[in-house]
Formats: C-alpha cells, sequence, structure tokens
C-alpha cells in the first residue's frame, strides 16, 4: 500500500504540469504563420474593446501607438535580428508618408488598401537601393551611411518645392468611417481600428519572418558572419534582406501615419525621429518584440505622463518645458545600466521571479 | 485543447471582422464627403466664473527661443483682465500646451485641448505648418480657431473654413505695401530678395513682384533648417543689389547682416514685420558675434537704417499709448525677462480676444463669439485697420513703415496703408487706435 501511494504521488505531480502545458502544446504545435495570425487577430480584437470604451484622444493616441510599434518593430528585426544598427529608420516613414500623400492627393480614387501596398512597394524598392548599398557596411560605417539618410532626405522637400510642399509640407483628407457606421464609431476610432488591422498583419509578417529560416540566418549573422559565411548562408543578401523589410516597416508605418493624421511635413521626420525609434527600441528591449510594443508605448505616452506629472510641480517654465525631455533620458541611461534588456527584460525577468514564487 | 478551441474560434470571429474592415474600407482612401456644420449654439468650456481657451506653441525645441514670448505675452495680458475682474465676471483659462513645432503633436496637442480640455476656442495657435494641420479639424469639430499665429493666406478662407479668423497682415498686402515704398523712395535701384523657401517667400515676392519688375537683380532664398547665408549674400553683393528685401525670420535677418557686414556690403535693408522685432535681432547679434571679430561692434550698430514694416504698437516707441501700457502689464505679470515685439505680438492678440469676448455678451455661445468677431469695429490696439467680417478674415489689413535708427530711437517714414492681396490700389487711410482706457477689454 506504502509503495502504491508514493508511486501514486509522482504520477499526480507529473499529470499536474502535463494538463497545464496541453494547450500550449497545442498552440506550439500551430504552424508558425497561422499563429502570429491568430495573435494578430486577439490584439485586434483587444483594441477594438479598448476603443470602444475610451474616447477620440485616445483612439488617435492609440493609432498612434500602432503604427509607431510597427516602425520600432522593423528596426527590431534589423537591429536586434540582424545586428545592423540603422540611425535613418525615420527616413523610411518619411518615405511611406509623403508616397501616401501623394497619392491620396493625386487619386483619392484609390483604395486605402491599394494604398498601403503601394506605399510597401515604394519602401521596398527604396529599402533595396539603399540596402544595397550599405551591405558591405558594418556597424558605426552602416550607422554614418543612414544617418546621411535621415538627415538629407528631408532636404528634397525644399528643394523639389512644388512636389513635397517645401517645409510646409502635404495635407491630405482621407475618408474616415464608411457611412453606414457613421453614429457608431467615429472617424478617429475608425482610423486607429483601420491603423491597427494593418499593423497586427503587418506584424504577424514580421514574427513569422523572425522566428522562421529567414530569422535564423540573420541572427547567425548578426552573431558572427564568417562562421554565417561557412555553413553556407548568403551573408549580403540575408542583411539587404532584412533592411529591405526593416524599411518596408517603416514605410507601412509612415502611410499610416499620414493616413491618421492627414500631414506630411519633414519636421515630422528629423534625425530626431530616428534616434527617438532607435532608444525607444533599446527602453523596451532589443531581443523581443514584444519590446516594440513598450517602446511604442514609451514613445507617444511617457512625454504626455511625465509633462502631467512635470506640471503637478509648481516649477519655472523653462524648467517645467524641458524637464520631460531629461527624464526621459535619464529613464534611458538608468535602464541602460540597470536592465540592458529593456522593460521587456524586466518584465521577463518578474514573470520568472512570480513563476519560481508559485 | 478546448481552450485552443474557443481561441481559435474568437480568433477567426476577430479575423473575420478585420476582413470585413479590410473589404468596407475599400472606397478611395481620399474621397471625402462633406458633412453638416456643426453645432455651434454651445457654451463648451464656459462656466459661471471661467473661460477655457487653449492654443499650441512652440516651447521647447528649435522654434522656442523665438517665439515663447508671444503666449507669454499673451498670458501677462489675461492675467491682468483676471485681475481687473475677468469678462462678464469670468476669469479666463488660458492653456498653452507645447507642441514643439512638430506639426504631429499639434494635432495630438489640440485634440487633448478640444476632447480633454474641452476648450472654448482656440486662440492664437502658432505657425504655419502645425496650425494648417489642424484648421480642418476645429472647423469639423466646431471651435472657433480665433487669431492663429502666421501670416499664411491660408487662414482667410470663409468658405472652406467659417469659423477661422486670421490675424496677422498676410505676407503678400504687406509685400506690395513694400513694393510701392521701394519704387516711390528709391527709384532706379537694384533691388535683391532674400526669402525663406516656404509660403513666406512665396507669397511675398507674389506682393512685390506687382511693384518691383526690372529693377529686381536677383532672388535668393534660403530654408529655415539650414543656419547658413554665405552663398546667398555673395550673390546678394554679386549682383550689386543696393535694396535687400528680406522676408525672413529674425535669425536670419540677423545672419544676414553680420554675413554682408563681414563682406563690407552695406545695402539698405527692407524688412518685414515677421523678422522685424529689434529687440530680439539685438539679442540674435549679440550672440552670433559672441568670441569673433566683430564682437566689440555693438548690436545695435548693424541695424542703424533698418526699413521695418509693422502694424503693432512697438516696443521702440514707449510715447506710443498702447506701448507704454504693455511694458507696464508685462513687468507686472511677466515672466521677468525683458519685452519685445515679439511679446507685444502675443499682448495685441490677447487684448483683441478680450474685446471680441466682452461684445460677445455675458451669454456666451461660440454662436455668440463667432457673431460678436463679424459684428466687431476694430479699433486697436494694432495700428492699421483690420477685418473679421463678411467673408473677408483677412485680419489686420496694411501696414505702416518705420526706420530704426542706432541708439533706440524710431522713425516713421510712412504712415498706415491698406490694400488686398491681390491687384487692388494701395490706399492711404485714416486710422487712429483708441487708448488703452478708451478700449473695453475687460470689466
Amino acid at each position: 500500500m506504502s509503495t502504491s501511494a508514493t508511486e501514486r504521488e509522482p504520477r499526480a505531480a507529473e499529470s499536474a504540469p502535463d494538463r497545464g502545458r496541453t494547450p500550449r502544446r497545442g498552440w506550439s504545435d500551430l504552424p508558425s504563420p497561422l499563429r502570429h495570425l491568430l495573435f494578430a487577430a486577439l490584439a485586434l480584437a483587444a483594441v477594438t474593446g479598448l476603443l470602444l470604451v475610451t474616447g477620440d484622444l485616445t483612439a488617435l493616441r492609440m493609432a498612434a501607438v500602432g503604427y509607431t510599434m510597427l516602425a520600432v518593430a522593423g528596426l527590431q528585426l534589423l537591429t536586434g535580428g540582424s545586428g545592423q544598427v540603422s540611425l535613418g529608420h525615420g527616413a523610411f516613414m518619411m518615405i511611406g508618408a509623403y508616397t501616401m500623400a501623394l497619392l491620396v492627393l493625386n487619386l483619392p480614387m484609390l483604395p486605402l488598401a491599394v494604398n498601403l501596398v503601394l506605399v510597401v512597394a515604394v519602401a521596398v524598392v527604396a529599402g533595396i537601393a539603399v540596402g544595397a548599398a550599405t551591405a558591405r557596411l558594418h556597424g558605426p560605417y552602416l550607422a554614418g551611411a543612414t544617418l546621411i539618410l535621415a538627415v538629407g532626405l528631408p532636404g528634397l522637400t525644399h528643394r523639389y518645392h512644388e512636389v513635397f510642399g517645401g517645409s510646409n509640407g502635404l495635407t491630405v483628407h482621407t475618408a474616415g468611417a464608411p457611412p453606414f457606421l457613421q453614429g457608431l464609431v467615429s472617424d478617429s476610432e475608425w482610423k486607429a481600428l483601420v491603423v491597427w488591422t494593418a499593423v497586427v498583419l503587418a506584424l504577424a509578417v514580421l514574427a513569422t519572418i523572425s522566428t522562421g529560416r529567414l530569422g535564423r540566418r540573420m541572427r547567425t549573422v548578426r552573431d558572427d558572419e564568417t562562421a554565417a559565411a561557412m555553413s553556407g548562408i548568403p551573408v549580403g543578401g540575408t542583411k539587404v534582406t532584412a533592411f529591405v523589410i526593416a524599411s518596408a516597416a517603416g514605410g507601412l508605418a509612415g502611410g499610416l501615419q499620414v493616413y491618421v493624421l492627414g500631414t506630411a511635413t519633414p519636421s515630422m521626420f528629423t534625425l530626431a525621429l530616428s534616434l527617438t525609434l532607435l532608444a525607444a527600441l533599446v527602453l523596451g528591449g532589443i531581443g523581443s518584440m514584444w519590446g516594440a510594443l513598450w517602446a511604442a508605448l514609451a514613445v507617444v505616452y511617457l512625454e504626455i505622463w511625465l509633462s502631467d506629472a512635470v506640471r503637478a510641480f509648481d516649477l519655472s517654465k523653462d524648467v517645467e518645458n524641458n524637464l520631460p525631455i531629461v527624464l526621459f533620458g535619464v529613464l534611458l541611461i538608468l535602464v541602460l545600466r540597470f536592465q540592458p534588456l529593456g522593460l521587456h527584460g524586466i518584465l521577463q525577468r518578474l514573470r520568472a521571479l512570480l513563476r519560481r514564487a508559485r | 485543447m478546448r481552450t485552443t478551441m474557443n481561441t481559435a474560434r474568437r480568433g477567426a470571429l476577430a479575423a473575420s471582422l478585420a476582413l470585413a474592415l479590410a473589404a468596407t474600407a475599400c472606397t478611395g482612401a481620399g474621397e471625402v464627403t462633406d458633412s453638416e456644420g456643426p453645432d455651434l449654439s454651445v457654451s463648451t468650456g464656459v462656466t459661471d466664473d471661467a473661460i477655457v481657451i487653449g492654443t499650441h506653441q512652440p516651447l521647447t525645441g528649435p522654434a522656442a527661443a523665438g517665439y515663447m514670448s508671444i503666449s507669454r505675452g499673451a498670458a501677462a495680458v489675461f492675467e491682468h483682465v483676471n485681475e481687473q475682474g475677468g469678462i462678464h465676471g469670468r476669469q479666463i483659462d488660458y492653456r498653452v500646451e507645447d507642441d514643439g513645432y512638430d506639426p504631429a503633436r499639434t494635432i495630438d496637442v489640440t485634440r487633448q485641448l478640444v476632447i480633454e480640455d474641452e476648450i472654448f476656442a482656440m486662440f492664437g495657435g502658432l505657425g504655419t505648418p502645425t496650425h494648417g494641420g489642424v484648421v480642418d479639424y476645429l472647423n469639423d469639430e466646431g471651435v472657433p480657431d480665433v487669431f492663429p499665429a502666421s501670416g499664411a493666406l491660408s487662414w482667410n478662407n470663409a468658405e472652406e473654413h467659417p469659423l477661422t479668423y486670421g490675424w496677422q497682415v498676410d505676407y503678400t498686402k504687406e509685400a506690395k505695401i513694400q513694393g510701392e515704398y521701394i519704387v516711390e523712395n528709391f527709384p532706379g535701384q537694384n533691388v535683391g530678395y532674400l526669402f525663406q523657401n516656404d509660403d513666406v517667400g512665396e507669397d511675398s515676392q507674389e506682393g512685390l513682384d506687382q511693384y518691383l519688375t526690372d529693377e529686381v537683380v536677383t532672388r535668393q532664398h534660403y530654408e529655415s533648417e539650414v543656419p547658413d547665408l554665405s552663398a546667398q549674400v555673395a550673390e546678394l553683393k554679386r549682383s550689386d543689389a543696393e535694396v535687400v528685401v528680406c522676408s525672413c525670420i529674425p535669425a536670419f535677418v540677423a545672419l544676414a547682416m553680420l554675413e554682408a557686414a563681414s563682406s563690407g556690403y552695406e545695402p539698405q535693408w527692407v524688412v518685414s514685420s515677421i523678422g522685424g522685432d529689434t529687440a530680439t535681432l539685438q539679442g540674435l547679434l549679440a550672440t552670433f558675434t559672441e568670441g569673433t571679430d566683430a564682437e566689440e561692434v555693438p548690436a545695435d550698430a548693424f541695424l542703424d537704417e533698418l526699413i521695418i514694416t509693422s502694424y503693432m504698437p512697438r516696443v521702440e516707441d514707449p510715447d506710443d499709448e498702447w506701448a507704454a501700457y504693455f511694458i507696464d502689464i508685462y513687468e507686472e505679470y511677466g515672466e521677468g525677462d525683458p519685452i519685445t515685439n515679439t511679446h507685444i505680438y502675443g499682448m495685441t492678440q490677447a487684448v483683441m480676444f478680450a474685446q471680441v469676448l466682452m461684445s460677445a455678451g455675458p451669454d456666451l455661445t461660440r454662436q455668440a463669439l463667432i457673431d460678436a468677431l463679424e459684428e466687431q469695429e476694430w479699433q486697436g490696439p494694432g495700428a492699421v485697420p483690420f477685418s473679421s467680417s463678411g467673408g473677408d478674415h483677412g485680419g489686420h489689413q496694411g501696414a505702416y513703415i518705420v526706420q530704426y535708427q542706432e541708439g533706440g530711437n524710431m522713425e516713421v517714414l510712412q504712415e498706415a496703408r491698406v490694400t488686398d492681396r491681390d491687384g487692388g490700389p494701395i490706399e492711404e487711410v485714416d486710422f487712429t487706435p483708441l487708448s488703452p482706457e478708451e478700449l473695453v477689454f475687460h470689466d
């Protein structure tokens, strides 16, 4: 009797985690594209729910979180995935943004979906052009080359003033909620929904790439180019592909931004934007797609929260206006010093602690 | 497995929703349908004892240094108004949001002001690219968009933007007056243009070219992002321009003057109101010459004989009733920095806005404000007639011309004249603003 009791004990202990793991095993049994699509659908449902209970201002900011997240996710794939540093990611957002604005202005009858596809196509072409030229560059040299892009591209809008509208940029009107939904969904909510639909689909693609063969190759190239080449991985091709995918994500993000905001000006796509995206990625966590979400939330909300917090203290106007920027910098330094994997690293560590405690 | 099924089903549902979404998004992205006008018989932002108004201003970033003074000036006037008892017993709650001159942030803070702060009206939103992105939104939402701080022609479009009322004299009107003055007073002299390569330059040239034709020997432009004028000034000098019309913001006026001085080139500078704030120019010149050979030269020397078009009271003229009044107010309610004409800009706007709120009466609705704007007979503090009715939302209609003299004196070269933005004539007007005591803009 006693032996059977001791025998039963471990079996029970074994079956308990088993039961817990079964659905997860089913989840990971799904082919990766399907898994990511399902996850995307879930995310979209969550966003829809959130939109229904909040107002127009939140809708605008959620849309901003959406397209920023897409841009950062592209950068994550490039930097975290293939180890290439780009200081010119904002330039690809600008390409997407101006493509979108010009399409809406000159061909207003084109459906949005077609516009977005064209935006991605243009960004891909730009990505190939730049990526092919920079594939041989490493580390700081690549950063320098992409830096030129971020600095130089806004200048084009002045050079071709008639087409791009100079420093006042282009202003467009995009259609809001379809007539049969008027009254149910506001224009802003509709636009946020459209943005998130495009974003989660694109993220599903990015995640699928990242977990697939190409992602593996990128990480191999990132870790050791020579070793990668010796195992038969086309190093240059992989790097260019990563660059092109990142450009496409950036371009799509820019296109979506114009769709929401209705304006594209060079001052929106300065070097500061490219640097902010990179800084936010580091803050959010460079190793994971989740990092992009925290990064986007930080870009959109951190300054708003910090401004509100700073306003609560009665400071002089000069201090009040500039303190949020300083605090963002301090936060970034602290995260880098104590948690190099960013906010996502912190969350992961917390989860591990919780699991251990259980 | 059951949870997986549920997830899958829910996922499928959401996916079909997404597909439906994609399918319905198939009408042209740029095809916008017109909707009915918004309801204006509301008093959003108005309580028994307060009126909430908002604005977007660059308080950080590169544009902040030049333009922060505008909202500071306005805030000082509103504080003064509140101290006097407010407007029909209501205090003005002036909320300034920082957009860093970034149009994307302007859109965000404007929504925040309209939705969260529930402002009664947008007052003095600053910048052409920035305000241009929210002018449709404000009109669609029925938020009066009073006195945007920019001279772009596009604010004066009552058909498309019925709730937007321009304030600054537009660049074309101002340039026409400059052009006529140059033709009459510098006949036969070579004229060179130096302009900012956006709507400022475009609209200014349109006005100048109506009067100047063969005299124009060169047209040079600069980008506001590139702080270097060496090539432009060299070209102005090479083409022997004796009069240079600078349609520039202060930083570039100062830069151009320094560049010219360093190469011994001394044209007659004619500067439009946006760049003609001598106090700001002095500060800039002092900063720019710091640590160079020209450090010893007083900033004032560069500005001698500068010709400026203007439409507001000027801080250089403390004998003027309004200038004296503003200097006193800023001393009492300001942030402690020395007052400049940029402060006066915001202060003049604030007085005029307070004045129209007074006229709108104690039963304040957005419609009442619009009616008051349409019916207001403007009599200052601006030194030229002002238009906000009958489909003309153009604001100040003209300008007067002054010349600055080293030491701080100001001589009026030509009294106020008005004109239109098209080919109409430039006419003299007999206009005297009411004094600060006579003008009713607070209880």
